[in-house]
């Protein structure tokens, strides 16, 4: 009997847990499933395991099964007190040499690409970039059901579809908000196995001087619950301001396509689609974006879309719930005076 | 002597890319070869800190002989010597086999000439990936500085620099020690036009072309499909969405047009999310 294992790396900063790890908990208890009745069979057992990192936190490790863990393997030592690649990486090279999992998906954030691939190289196995599909799939020649990772290539006109013959673990790294939240469950139950930490101050060949925050107010658009976004078809960047007004009504922030950050109208952090963030708000709104599949691949996932556009023959409708053919300037200002009333009516 | 090593990719210029839309597939022709954009901006600093300390600038790329004009490219932005990985065994190589060839290239030339900086780009446009350069630094056993933005200072007595990366959450100003590998955002440093003896020199400029006959050893089965141990098990074009309804404000009138709109997504069960936003 054995275990066959499908990880997930937890990626928490200053004690805060960036949320892909729990999507990512979703992904893997998915992918578990799909190999459920094969490992039956065989009389192999399925877990979903995280990986954990970090100074004083065993708390997150805890929530980690509430989320769909089966176990944590903790490393708790201030050498992890913040990021940084060397620790990181040889750590989870050691920890995946010991337990041999057979999935190992990374969150492509800043961090998780940073440690990603030189894990990847440590384990002298494969790695898949920034992939939006993931799946169980049983191919030819392979006993056991491989890993099929979905990826958008060629400036996402073509999607690939990868996989990992004989190496393992086979890695993944994945968007922040490609797949969904799961459930968290407080009386989910799990083991919690704190392993020994090798890494030392010494062996981190880099030290951080200084942290810089950066001044003024940092969005985050992948996980706000509305974003209003704005394309070309603003014309000016003028129109930014009413975009962040029908943003603030719905307590909401401003999105862009890149046009707009390549012009200099507003920052990169704003920036909706492949080169930009991938976001799934509960509204996504849609204003003068023609829908270019690098703009679509990044908010597609929304749950309700609306999409204003003056031509009627533009590809963003493809996507959208619902959507006004008409000129922004004049939808806008009535939505705004739509939901005002909407609200006036219920308070 | 300071000496940067900096790895250089072609790509299609994917601004350019279009897809037939008979057929799916895409269409190549007529799509330029450009140095990937971030590898440039890497360059441009890597010559910046030569024109300081006084140096040279090596550049390196794995690729078909095609590749050459691309570090004619380079040589008319300022490096002086560079290096063309190019055999049809190398061919079909994923990141982990891509960062093999490279890392044994520049462990090689670092021997006849010992590196301080090497630079890579943040990624190359055509994959996205971000891999190459992690990957060669943990074969290298390099120390390595990811989405690097500025280099602050380079000791070459003192064997260190400092240099600032951004991340999601902030800006780091790390210190190590050297060699470090950096893998730099277009923020790094402008691409300044080029001197004309750069300009004139990259015009004759022939690469040197390493091949697996040599000068550098290369393991058969670390390279190429062979070193790859993921392949692309198929292709196709994204999954078509379903269309969701439309309503010409023109037609109807702009109120109509909004009521049908905020009427749909009341019946989607959004509501909640239009009135809860901010007063
Ligand atoms: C590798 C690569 C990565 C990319 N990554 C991204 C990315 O991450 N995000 C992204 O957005 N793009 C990305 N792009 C660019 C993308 O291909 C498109 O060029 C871009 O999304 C187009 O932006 P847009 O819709 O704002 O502009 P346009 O395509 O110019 O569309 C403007 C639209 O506004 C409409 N319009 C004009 N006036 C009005 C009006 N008064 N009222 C209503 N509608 C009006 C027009 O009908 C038109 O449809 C990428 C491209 C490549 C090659
Ligand atoms: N074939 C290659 N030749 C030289 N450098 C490369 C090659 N492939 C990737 N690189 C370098 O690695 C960086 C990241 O590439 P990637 O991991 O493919 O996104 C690029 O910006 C280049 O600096």
């Amino acid at each position: 009997m054995t275990t066959r294992r499908f990880w997930v790396f937890i990626e928490q900063e200053e004690g805060k847990v960036h949320p892909v790890s729990w999507e990512l908990l979703g992904v893997a208890r998915m992918l578990a499933s799909q190999v459920a009745a094969e490992a039956a069979a065989a009389g192999d057992v399925v877990a979903v395991e995280g990986v954990l990192l970090g100074d004083n936190v065993a708390h997150i490790a805890q929530e980690a099964l509430y989320y769909g863990a089966d176990r944590v393997y903790l490393f708790d030592d201030p050498v992890f007190a913040y990021y940084r690649n060397c620790p990181y990486y040889q750590t989870l090279a050691t920890v995946s040499r010991k337990y041999s999992p057979e999935v190992f998906l990374i969150g492509a954030t800043t961090l998780g690409r940073d440690l990603a691939g030189a894990v990847a190289t440590s384990l002298h196995t494969g790695l898949t970039a920034d992939c939006t599909g993931l799946e169980m799939g049983e191919v030819k020649g392979s006993v056991q059901r491989l890993l099929l990772a979905t990826r958008p290539a060629f400036g996402g006109n073509i999607m690939a579809t990868i996989l990992c013959r004989s190496e393992r673990p086979q890695m993944s790294s994945v968007r922040p908000r490609v797949f969904p939240m799961p459930e968290r469950n407080p009386n989910a139950q799990g083991e919690i196995v704190r392993e020994e930490v090798e890494a030392t101050e010494e062996s981190a060949m880099a030290c951080v001087l200084e942290f810089i925050h950066s001044k003024g107010e940092s969005v985050n658009i992948e996980y706000a619950d509305v974003i209003v976004s704005g394309g070309r078809g603003l014309g000016t960047p003028d129109g930014l301001k009413l975009l962040q007004e029908l943003a603030d009504e719905l307590g909401g922030v401003v999105g862009a396509s890149r046009p707009l950050i390549d012009s200099g109208w507003i920052s990169y952090a704003h920036q909706v689609g492949q080169s930009g963030r991938t976001v799934r708000p509960k509204l996504y709104i849609a204003a003068g974006i023609s829908g270019a599949l690098q703009h679509k691949v990044g908010m597609q996932n929304s749950d309700f879309i609306i999409a204003i556009n003056s031509d009627p023959k533009a590809p963003i409708f493809d996507v959208a719930d619902v959507g006004i053919v008409g000129d922004l300037y004049q939808v806008i200002p009535e939505l705004l005076k739509q939901i005002r009333a909407l609200k006036e009516a219920t308070a | 002597m300071f000496h940067a090593l900096v790895a250089v990719k072609q790509v299609p210029d994917t601004t350019n890319i279009r897809i037939d839309p008979d057929t799916g597939n895409l269409v190549r022709e007529g799509v330029p070869a450009i140095m990937n954009p971030y590898d440039a901006h890497a360059l441009a600093e890597a010559v910046r800190w030569k024109r300081q300390l006084g140096g040279k600038v090596t550049v390196v790329s794995m690729g078909p002989p095609s590749f050459i004009s691309t570090l004619r490219e380079a040589v008319e932005l300022g490096a002086d010597r560079g290096v063309l990985l190019t055999d049809r065994k190398f061919a079909g190589a994923d990141t982990l086999a891509t960062s093999y060839v490279l890392a044994e290239t520049i462990k090689a030339i670092h021997e006849q000439d010992p590196i301080h900086l090497v630079f890579f780009g943040k990624q190359a446009i055509d994959g996205d990936t971000a891999q190459v350069g992690p990957g060669v630094a943990v074969r290298m056993g390099l120390p390595i500085v990811t989405y690097a933005v500025k280099i602050r200072e380079v000791n070459l007595e003192e064997g260190r620099a400092v240099i600032e990366r951004k991340t999601e959450r902030w800006t780091e100003v790390v210190e190590t020690s050297l060699p470090v590998l950096l893998t730099c955002e277009k923020e790094i440093a402008e691409i300044p036009f080029a001197p004309l003896p750069d300009l004139i020199r990259s015009l004759r400029y022939d690469p040197e072309m390493w091949t697996l006959e040599g000068p550098c050893p290369f393991a058969l089965d670390q390279i190429g499909v062979k070193g790859s141990p993921t392949i692309v098990y198929k292709m196709g074009t994204p999954p078509l969405p379903q269309p969701g309804e439309k309503i010409n404000a023109r037609e109807t009138g702009v109120e109509e047009a909004v009521k049908f709109a905020l009427d749909k997504a009341a019946k989607a069960g959004i509501v909640q999310v239009i009135l809860g936003g901010a007063r």
